[in-house]
């Protein structure tokens, strides 16, 4: 029996006056893959910032309904708590610039000003590089500045960072758009590897991409969820005649 | 087209081209000038004797800057003390609050600032702390300083964490960092060369400050080292000896303007070359 | 970095990260940890918030506190004499007699006067700088040596302008046969002309490199030269904001202390011509705050600091103003 570990019930979201998300209800199964698609300014993006609420970061941003992870509302709780439980990759690789590989894997820690001792940041280092697949690469190298790499090799770096800091649950904000196809396939495969660990959230524009590497699909439009189903399910045999028209490219 | 004018044309063109060469190049003269008349009348008075000692009085030859030069650092150091961490703290508010009212009210401040004469700033530094105090004193100098450093610092730090991408700072949260070592941890740091950038300028330009001075530090014969009591500071013994009639004062005056000068000079230059050196690759 | 790791207590990178996700009492003791910590986290970052707010504060209350403390100090002077203190001819602390009027005279005459010898040459550099040579390392070390002016202490202007300025101009007033002081508001104009070059030449120079270059290449496909383009389109699009640079270099010409007071030879009477001597507002107030005995006295020397301070922020304001609007567009 799969469990429930991200529930939102009429959830909204809005931009000052420019509504955006409008009320979503979704029960997100531990331990999968979710793909949230739709077009453009669909509230995607934004309703994947409001799970560990980034999304009230931007001035005049605000949201109402319910979100909980493991059955605590996510906004009863410390945003810092949130997004520890949380993790976030995001469009664009963002490693910390004036940071060493090494010390952007561990920055959550560091950062953080949580205390590690050698052998702990050691191991946890090479174990989120790892996960990534990135250590082969890096391992000889972790003193460099994380800004040498190339881009998909940062946005692995990204997600080692994420991956250290011990979440239940990774979101990923289109996490392969500004990447080439040859990264992108390399992050692709990563996903199926994570969700072992963690429940992977995955906000893309890219239907193939959605179908490739998710078990659910939510499809977005206009702010409201439209469908949300096996993935399998979703792109044979739509329910809604708008998912149908997306995904046979009717409208992007 | 007549073939004569267009020549003409060419040619005044030309002639205006030329015109904003020279007089855009004999801006550079005068600096020129005062550089080269510095360095000949101050180099031949600079020696151990002339930074260790303090002023003979008058008639006596001989003599050094030691004491200017003492309070000098003490009403730097003093003043930056009290500017850096207020000013940097006020750049990053801005930069976090960039639409908020006390934001709109604070910039303008900073902005009104910017431009009071430095002789107001000493008047008022005068009825804040002389007054108070009961008597001149170089911590009253130091905060007329540091109220014409504020402004630098304030709009260089702000300028400088502005400009860094969204995504660092989206990063860090994250991550689940607190705002303020979201600040302190990875927006500070990566900013770095800017705000310190800021902070040297602003050090340079209090150094040659001498009208906040006038009436808070006031000046010191003597070597001192109380800040609350009147302090020496190069500015004002050069101000004070350059306007007397001894000529073994002007000497003072002219050794004390080359280290001044080129104390300035330098910190600009190297404020240039850090920035550009220092600059992280975003 | 020393990156060797004990083999015994990972996992090899072809299995998932279970060491660091299965909660073992000892992750379980860190995440407590981890947790009280965020907790003191959050309380520091309410205090650092609301000391950012307390700085944004100190700003405006710093300028608030500037503005009240001159007010509040100039009230008797503002009592005694009135507005017409300000019109006032005759300054005789002596007497009890206190007009601004040969300050004021003396402050609108130096800083006009440098403000007209300035403009040619910053606007010079700014046309060079900014249209002519925009690259290279001439144009770069021009560029660098003007700002340096502007890094120059006043106190070393005025020494150089009282050891060598004042006697060039000593000499030339004997050749044009007015009386050779030398001393006076000629002398501390050249040298606050000096001094406020790099305000409008580096703010002309932004402004000139922001003219979009679709402009003047439609200015150049008519067969305009160099100079025509200059004139008809650079000019034209650039002329507020260039105006908004004279206006600053004039905010920093009026508040000039020190090279002005040591070159301008600090006499209270109304300037005959541009070779007498006289006073400025701010190298009156340099010469006598320490010595005016009487309250009145000094109060009057606050007034004519506070009628500085206000000319001075809206002239600033003015000019920043137009800056915004002009780069906003």
């Amino acid at each position: 029996m799969e469990s429930t570990i991200i529930k939102s019930r009429d959830f909204n979201a809005s931009f000052g006056s420019n509504h955006v998300v409008k009320n979503v209800n979704i029960d997100i199964p531990r331990n999968h893959v979710i793909a949230v698609m739709g077009p453009s300014g669909c509230g995607k993006t934004t309703y994947l910032r409001c799970i560990n609420r980034m999304h009230e970061l931007i001035p005049g941003a605000t949201s109402s309904g319910e979100m909980k992870i493991n059955d605590e509302n996510i906004y009863d709780m410390h945003p810092i708590f949130v997004r520890l439980k949380i993790g976030m990759v995001f469009q664009r690789p963002n490693p910390f610039p004036n940071l060493s590989i090494y010390d952007n894997v561990i920055a959550g820690y560091k950062l953080n000003g949580i205390k590690l001792a050698k052998a702990d940041r050691d191991r946890i280092v090479e174990h989120s590089l790892t996960r990534v697949a990135l250590w082969k690469e890096v391992k000889d190298s972790l003193t460099k500045k994380g800004s040498f790499l190339s881009g998909g090799q940062q946005q692995r770096l990204c997600i080692a960072r994420a991956v250290a800091m011990e979440p239940e649950v990774l979101l990923f904000d289109e996490p392969t758009s500004a990447l080439d196809p040859i990264s992108t396939s390399t992050v692709e495969e990563l996903f199926h590897e994570l969700k072992t660990n963690y429940t992977l959230i995955i906000v893309t524009h890219n239907m193939q991409q959605a179908a490739r590497v998710s078990d659910k699909t939510a499809f977005f439009y206009m702010g409201e969820l439209v469908e949300y189903d096996e993935t399998k399910t979703m792109f044979t045999n739509p329910k809604d005649n708008r998912t149908q028209n997306y995904i046979t490219g009717r409208f992007s | 087209m007549n073939i004569g004018s267009v020549k003409y044309r060419i040619g005044k063109s030309s002639g205006f081209q030329i015109l904003t060469m020279v007089l855009a190049f004999a801006c550079v003269v005068p600096l020129l000038f005062i550089l080269f008349f510095i360095i000949q009348a101050g180099i031949t008075k600079i020696n151990w004797h002339f930074l260790v000692n303090i002023p003979k009085p008058v008639g006596e030859t001989g003599g050094g800057i030691a004491n200017a030069l003492v309070g000098s650092i003490i009403i730097i150091v003093v003043a930056s003390v009290i500017a850096v961490p207020i000013g940097i703290l006020a750049g990053v508010y801005l930069a976090e609050n960039r639409k908020s009212r006390l934001a709109y009210w604070c910039r303008l401040s900073v902005d009104i600032l910017q431009g009071v004469p430095s002789i107001v700033i000493g008047i008022v530094a005068y009825f804040w702390l002389v007054k108070p105090l009961g008597g001149f004193s170089a911590l009253s100098g130091s905060v007329a300083l540091a109220i014409m450093m504020l402004p630098i610092i304030v709009r260089s730090t702000e300028e400088t964490l502005k400009l860094l991408p969204d995504s660092l700072k989206e990063a860090a949260y994250a991550l689940g960092m607190p705002f303020h070592r979201v600040i302190f941890k990875v927006i500070v740091p990566v900013g770095v060369s800017g705000i310190l950038s800021g902070v040297m300028l602003s050090i340079a330009r209090i150094t040659g400050e001498t009208a906040p001075l006038l009436f808070t530090a006031f000046g010191n014969p003597y070597l001192s080292t109380n800040v609350t009591k009147p302090m020496q500071s190069l500015p004002l013994l050069i101000f004070n000896y350059a306007t007397s009639p001894y000529n073994d004062w002007h000497d003072l005056a002219w050794g004390a303007s080359l280290i001044l000068l080129f104390w300035v000079l330098f910190l600009n230059i190297f404020t240039k070359l850090i920035t550009r050196k220092w600059k992280v690759q975003l | 970095m020393d990156t060797s790791v004990d083999n015994g207590s990972i996992t090899r990178s072809d299995t998932p990260l279970r060491v660091i996700n299965s909660k073992t009492p000892e992750a379980i003791v860190k995440t407590t940890q981890r947790i009280r910590r965020s907790f003191r986290q959050i309380r520091t970052e309410n205090v650092f918030k609301r000391t950012l707010v307390i700085m944004g504060i100190i700003m405006v209350l710093l300028v608030l506190g500037i503005l009240l403390t001159l007010i509040v100090q100039s009230l008797p002077s503002i009592k005694a004499l009135g507005p017409k203190y300000l019109w006032g001819r005759v300054w005789d602390p002596v007497q009890d007699i206190y007009g601004a009027w040969p300050f004021l005279l003396g402050t609108l005459l130096s800083s006009f006067l440098a403000l007209l010898i300035s403009i040619p040459f910053s606007i010079a550099v700014a046309i060079f700088l900014g249209e002519y040579y925009p690259k290279g390392w001439l144009p770069d070390l021009l560029k660098n040596t003007v700002e340096l002016i502007a890094a120059v202490p006043s106190v070393i202007y005025g020494f150089w302008g009282l050891a060598v300025l004042v006697p060039i101009v000593r000499n030339m007033e004997s050749h044009i046969g007015v009386e050779p002081i030398g001393v006076g508001i000629f002398s501390s104009s050249l040298i606050l002309a000096i001094m406020i070059i790099p305000y409008a030449a580096s703010l002309g120079r932004s402004m000139i490199q922001m003219v979009p270059s679709p402009l003047k290449e439609g200015a150049y496909a008519l067969g305009a030269t160099r100079w025509e383009v200059i004139r008809s389109v650079i000019l034209p699009y650039t002329k507020s904001g260039l105006f908004a640079g004279i206006l600053l270099s004039l905010g920093r010409a009026l508040g000039e202390t020190m090279a002005v007071t040591m070159v301008i030879g600090n006499t209270s009477i109304i300037p005959k011509s541009i070779f007498a001597p006289g006073n400025t507002m701010a190298s009156v107030i340099a010469n006598e705050f320490t010595e005016a005995d009487k309250s009145v006295y000094l109060s009057a020397l606050i007034e004519l600091g506070l009628v500085l301070f206000l000319v001075t922020v809206v002239i600033n304001m003015i000019g920043k103003k137009i800056i915004d609007r002009f780069t906003n567009e």
